[in-house]
């Protein structure tokens, strides 16, 4: 904001170079983990250091930043990162789906539509799919290279065999542009069929593990499973207690220490908009419009 | 002398018929260097379709080296190793590329560790451990991919109801046996063999070495196993490779070479395992 302490975006133009180039390699190969020399940032490891290096590289002045963490703008975690942009590159921030250029998000993906013009970024901590049954980094490396992809089966026969269904819930892998295996790390499976053939493009960054993978706009994303066990974005089968929406992933929150409960959309923004479009939830007083629609 | 004959074989006729009186695979003249230490030298051998051969010698006379030599493994300093793929077009191991090698590796082909932790996945179902191999190769549902590891349990002696446990749960003889469904499953025509018996109690060896017979005929599977254990030799392969210092100093029938050894060298190694 005032004379500048840091170079735009915190980092020098040589590292955003080289993160650019990794960025570029990473979108011509869509899905593949394209390894770069992760710097140190000014905030722990579990807070996303490879998103937030992701976005320092591709931020411009003109670019309107919004934060999300489980879908809010306002955790700790969302809103520093959210202060440090605004600080180190003096970018508008925004929490508006809609208006933001650069939407960086550890877990959700927005349920507004993304359009073309602007880039989602994920902060990763896991990058490696197949790393739960092959800790061999060697080995992992070769089964991308040769698409063997048997382990991947493996682990979902695993929780079939054990729950009788896919219990996998987050992280769920998916095959990117019909070649490599990805996961969207700790994204719900509720959102997968939001990265399919999605107009923005979709920029992965792991931190510790030092890995940059992307899903250019426009691109086949899809989850797998067994014929006779199908893909089922999971969701609570409830409507938001403020907005109405059946179609938003929620949140279970417990209201009183009687264990009473509500559901409420993760994705604040997405909740506030529809209730200030005049959506009512059973929490909120319905206007009398909706609730005479009997 | 390979070359000849394999040319002489009447083009036209039955790919299929022409291509079973050719070798299922061909050793010529291995080698295999560690340093000055000639781990395997100079072995040129054919195996034929539904033969089982034993690998015996000594601890350190280069059995697993040449093991790993043939499976692909390992890459040999000389020599070269063919094998005959199931559309009978015979190939030089070394002309295939990884992927190739790899797919052939866990299809056509099984092998069987000494430590089934070695061929194992220890924390994952026995279930799953069948089907990998299935899933690798593409099958998608999970109910027959189930069965099939059902009865494949079956087949090697372990009760379906352990289908959901995972091996570290099994026993030394269990855990061998499902190894070797694991590595059925695809039903391969060729598996190596890297002691499949040692470190078990003798009386789970017997078991473990009857099953072993039964599907090796049921199935007509070609095999090349290595022991240092004579009487593995004795039940389950028809020809028998003596090697020694990385040579192979004597081949033949297995009754043969076990019963009327002509070597010093397979004689003393006869009679001080197998006594008279
Ligand atoms: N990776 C290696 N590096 C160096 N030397 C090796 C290596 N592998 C094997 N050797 C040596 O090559 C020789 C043959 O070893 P190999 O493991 O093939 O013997 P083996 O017949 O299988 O013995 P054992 O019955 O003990 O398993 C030995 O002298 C061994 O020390
Ligand atoms: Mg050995
Ligand atoms: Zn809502």
């Amino acid at each position: 904001m005032n004379a500048p302490t840091y170079n735009f975006a915190y980092l020098d133009e040589q590292t955003k170079r080289m993160i650019r180039r990794a960025i570029l390699k990473a979108i011509a190969i869509p899905g593949y983990q394209v390894p770069f020399a992760s710097r140190e940032m000014p905030m722990p490891y579990g807070w996303g250091t490879g998103g937030v290096q992701v976005t320092a590289a591709i931020l411009g002045p003109v670019d309107k930043l919004k934060v999300i963490d489980q879908g809010s703008d306002d955790t700790t975690n969302a809103i520093s990162i959210r202060k440090f942009f605004e600080k180190t590159a003096g970018v508008a921030v925004t929490t508006s789906t809609g208006e933001a250029t650069v939407i960086q998000t550890r877990h959700r993906i927005p349920e507004a539509t993304l359009q073309a013009h602007q880039v989602l970024v994920y902060q990763v901590p896991i990058p490696e799919p197949l790393r739960f049954l092959e800790p061999r980094e060697t080995e992992t490396r070769r089964m991308h290279a040769l698409g063997e992809y048997g382990l991947i089966h493996v682990k979902l026969y695993e929780d079939i065999a054990r729950f009788g269904h896919i219990a996998t819930a987050y992280a769920y892998p998916v095959k990117v542009n019909a070649r490599y295996v990805m996961d969207p790390s700790p994204t719900p499976k509720f959102d997968n069929p939001k990265m399919n053939n999605s107009a923005a493009l979709q920029l992965f960054g792991a931190g510790r593990e030092k890995r940059i993978y992307a899903i250019p706009p426009y691109t086949s994303v899809v989850s797998l499973d067994f014929e006779d066990h199908p893909f089922e974005p999971y969701k609570h089968k409830a409507c938001c207690a403020l907005c109405n929406a059946e179609d938003s992933y929620l949140d279970e929150i417990v209201t009183d220490n009687k264990g009473s409960r509500m559901f409420v959309c993760s994705d604040t923004d997405y909740c506030e908009t529809r209730q200030s479009d005049g959506h009512r939830g059973s929490e909120n007083a319905a206007p009398y419009a909706e609730s005479a629609n009997a | 002398m390979l070359d000849v004959t394999a040319n002489s074989t009447a083009p036209g006729a039955g790919a299929g018929a022409a291509a079973s009186d050719e070798p299922l695979l061909v050793a010529a003249n291995l080698g295999k260097s560690y340093g000055r230490l000639a781990a395997c030298r100079d072995v040129s051998f054919e195996l034929y379709s539904g033969e089982v051969l034993a690998i015996v010698g000594e601890s350190g006379s280069g059995k697993s080296t040449l093991l790993q030599i043939l499976s692909g493994q390992l890459t040999p300093n000389t020599g070269s190793v063919s094998y005959r793929m199931r559309d009978g077009v015979t190939r030089d191991l070394a002309t295939m590329d990884e992927a190739e090698r790899r797919f052939l590796f866990r299809t056509d082909w099984g092998f069987v560790h000494q430590d089934p932790a070695m061929g194992l996945r220890m924390a994952v179902s026995a279930g799953a451990n069948v089907g990998e191999r299935l899933m690798a190769v593409g099958h998608n549902h999970y109910g027959k991919i189930r069965d099939t590891a059902t009865s494949w349990l079956e087949r090697v002696e372990i009760s379906p109801e352990r289908i959901d446990d995972a091996p570290r749960t099994y026993s030394g003889g269990m855990r061998q046996r499902l190894q070797i469904a694991r590595n059925l499953v695809t039903e391969p025509r060729l598996v190596f063999m890297d002691e499949p018996t040692g470190g078990l109690d003798v009386s789970v060896q017997a078991r473990l070495l009857d099953m072993m017979r039964t599907l090796v005929s049921e199935l007509g599977l070609s095999a090349i196993v290595v022991t240092h254990d004579l009487a593995v030799a004795r039940l389950l392969s028809h020809r028998v490779m003596v090697m020694q210092g990385g040579r192979v100093i004597e081949t033949g029938l297995t009754d043969q070479v076990l019963d009327d050894p002509r070597e010093p060298y397979t004689q003393l190694l006869v009679s001080s395992i197998l006594p008279a």
